[in-house]
């Protein structure tokens, strides 16, 4: 059936509102979204890291989660999923649980990229049955935007400060679905919420009925952390893909496809111009640093379109 | 009939693994635990146990992965050592606070540093905080023994907290003595099926685990946690009691040995116990009224039963196989000590004596200068030193 986004916006919400995600995070309608994407029939077990979705959504003792959650700690969503998975594969075996239960591991860039990076990869390499979600807004938003390996080169943030000599953080970004490609898993894809968030639900539906472990990757503006005014999230998004600074693809079974190729490619500086967090960048004398991230994302562009066979 | 067998204290835990045929075990290799895993991952290989055996890539995950499959509704247990349990931390607290019955073999070993793969107690003494409950166990026969009360004790409704079951590394770990084994069904039949009343794979009742939990309720749950912990010497007692009319092998919070007209008194956990039983008869054949007390259960502290049961004796000395670095005593004699203050048990001497740090062996002759020692104090009544390090060189 043809993606129909009227269609798929009436299905049941399984995360309630009533959370305290800030207005104009990305986080709230990329889980919103993805989990659309589950059957109405079928049980999700959901994890998450420690983060901004975990303290806003489940605080006791309210939950906004429909479906059964858990959170452990900041590092280990991938093994405590994994472990619940594993319960699951038991209990089934034993007879003690006949539903069809689906496993989704959340985290933001901190708990996924840093931190939560070996139980991430663990969970991936041993097989589990679940898909792993990084919401990644390239910093530590929740502890107050400090730096990633998540966070763009000359980002500003409180641990990369944009000071008088050193213009924010001096490092280019970890590729991180790139390495969760090279685990070799049948599903790895990149994503956002762009348009009318077909890309998002399609690759959300393929990672959660693709058995084995799956990794989505998907872009999520931070108002306070990227500095942009709330209702700007939607048009972050689409600077962040049409300049290719966020690439739209997938890796199935190792066949890179890309599945969104701007028509015309923006200037990363677009994107850039829209957050507060690049505002340094566009002074006087730091044309040769904009110069510097258009060549790295023009680069990693070219590189991806090369393996997709483009 | 109880099977007789030979077996290493690894193997003991592992083959109460296999009866108890848990729905998951998630583990890691580390010296001297490692034996535990792989054992078990060849009863999964050879089908004698249908368990989900998650080789995870940390004890950090093999602590959370017991921790998600416990919450999902399925018997969870591990076994590490030293630096493992060290690495799973933060998440022991995690399991005790969200009251998951996950059971781990804990085979003691010196946590580094210095690196140091031999037996003292410096880890699951680190670990005595974090809200587990904590089994000692002097031979594979208690290892055996108490892997196989684990399950209930925690999985009990007034419980729901972990155990850790904890045996000497090398000494009980790896050295092969004769064991009685239950049968497998009687195994069954006594650890029952678990069914927890809330969990992850119910859908018809979904529930959400490991909330952020403010200061409007978390004192509450704090509350609540240490209640379940007070409450779980009276089931310890309980399923010790079914298990010695299954058995016939008697447990209780603690062993005493020869000390019903004894003046002087040792505390001891673990292997160590045995040599003190050794030393007790040795010297009880000279005439000397010495005896031994072997906590089983450390956490909780059974502080009304251990007072009373050292109210009799003139001197007490408290071994410790891992030091506080307080300057002014080991963790078991802390707690000793300041149970024996509260309960208005001042009768004693008291004394410690920290021993066999980094798998320094502790011989016969130590313990018998431990004894003397106390003897001579409950003779003169003087303490010349409380805090002593026991077979060291200085």
């Amino acid at each position: 059936m043809a993606y129909n986004l009227k269609e798929v916006a009436k299905k049941p919400e399984r995360m309630t509102g009533g959370h305290r995600m800030c207005a104009g995070c990305g986080a709230p309608v990329i889980v919103r979204q993805i989990l659309r994407a589950l059957k109405p029939e079928d049980h999700a077990v959901i994890g998450s890291a420690t983060g901004c979705l975990e303290v806003c959504t489940f605080i006791y003792p309210y939950t906004s989660w429909k479906d059964s959650f858990v959170h452990n700690a900041f590092e280990n969503s991938g093994a405590t999923v994994s472990g619940a998975e594993a319960a699951y594969i038991a209990m089934k075996r034993r007879g003690k649980v006949k539903e069809e239960t689906k496993f989704i591991a959340f985290g933001g860039d901190g708990g996924t990229y840093d931190i939560g990076l070996q139980s991430l990869s663990g969970a991936m390499e041993r097989g589990h049955d679940m898909v792993y979600v990084c919401y990644d807004n390239g910093a530590y938003m929740n502890t107050g935007i400090q730096r990633s390996s998540a966070t763009p080169k000359y980002a500003d943030t409180t641990t990369s400060p944009a000071g008088k000599v050193i213009p924010g953080k001096q490092q280019w970004r970890k590729d991180l679905t790139e390495i969760m490609v090279n685990h070799n898993i049948p599903y790895a894809a990149q994503t956002a919420a762009i348009g009318n968030m077909k890309d998002l639900y399609e690759k959300a539906e393929k990672a959660i009925y693709t058995k084995g472990p799956c990794f989505l990757n998907v872009l999520a503006p931070c108002p306070r952390g990227w500095q942009y005014n709330t209702p700007d999230l939607m048009e972050i998004n689409k600077l962040a893909v049409e300049s290719c600074f966020w690439p739209l693809y997938e890796v199935e079974n190792g066949k890179y496809t890309v599945t969104y190729k701007p028509k015309s490619k923006i200037p990363v500086k677009d994107f850039l111009k829209a957050q507060g967090r690049f505002k340094h960048l566009f002074k006087a004398g730091n044309e040769g640093l904009l110069e510097e991230i258009q060549i790295e994302v023009d680069k990693r562009w070219e590189a991806l379109l090369k393996k997709a066979g483009e | 009939m109880a099977i007789r067998e030979r077996m290493s204290g690894n193997e003991a835990i592992a083959v109460a693994m296999k009866q108890i045929n848990p729905d998951v075990v998630a583990a890691f290799p580390i010296t001297p635990s490692t034996e535990v895993p792989q054992y078990f991952s060849q009863f999964v290989a050879d089908g004698s146990v249908n368990t989900e055996f998650v080789a995870v890539e940390s004890e950090h995950s093999a602590m959370s992965a017991c921790v998600g499959a416990s919450a999902a509704g399925a018997r969870a247990m591990t076994a590490t050592s030293a630096n493992g349990l060290a690495l799973m931390w933060e998440v022991l607290y995690i399991a005790a606070a969200s009251r998951l019955p996950i059971v781990l073999a804990c085979v003691n070993r010196t946590l580094s540093g210095p690196l140091n793969i031999h037996n003292d107690h410096s880890d699951s003494m680190g670990a005595r905080d974090s809200g587990w409950i904590q089994m000692y166990s002097e031979n594979n026969q208690e290892a055996y023994d108490n892997t196989l009360m684990a399950n209930r004790i925690a999985e009990h409704p007034e419980v729901l907290l972990p155990v850790m079951v904890c045996q000497d590394g090398f000494i009980t770990s790896h050295a092969i003595e004769n064991i009685e084994l239950l049968e497998d069904d009687k195994v069954t039949a006594f650890v029952g099926e678990y069914s927890p009343e809330e969990y992850l794979l119910d859908k018809e009742n979904p529930i959400a685990v490991g909330p952020l939990d403010h200061f409007t309720y978390c004192f509450e749950h704090k509350r609540q946690q240490a209640e379940a912990m007070i409450q779980a010497k009276k089931v310890v007692l309980q399923v010790s009691e079914e298990f010695a009319k299954l058995t016939g092998r008697k447990y209780s919070l603690f062993e005493e040995y020869k000390t019903e007209d004894a003046e002087v008194c040792m505390v001891v956990l673990n292997s160590t116990a045995g040599t003190a039983k050794y030393v007790v008869d040795q010297m009880r054949a000279e005439g000397k009224k010495v005896g031994m007390i072997k906590p089983r259960l450390f956490r909780p502290f059974p502080v009304d039963e251990i007072t009373a049961a050292l109210s009799r004796f003139k001197a007490v000395a408290v071994m410790d196989k891992a030091d506080s670095f307080n300057a002014a005593g080991g963790p078991l004699f802390t707690d000793v000590s300041s149970a024996m203050f509260a309960k208005g048990v001042f009768g004693p001497k008291m004394i410690n004596y920290i021993y066999g740090l980094g798998g320094r062996d502790v011989k016969a002759t130590d313990l018998e200068l431990v004894y003397n020692e106390l003897l001579k104090i409950a003779s003169t009544g003087k303490v010349d030193s409380v805090y002593n390090y026991l077979g060291v060189r200085e």
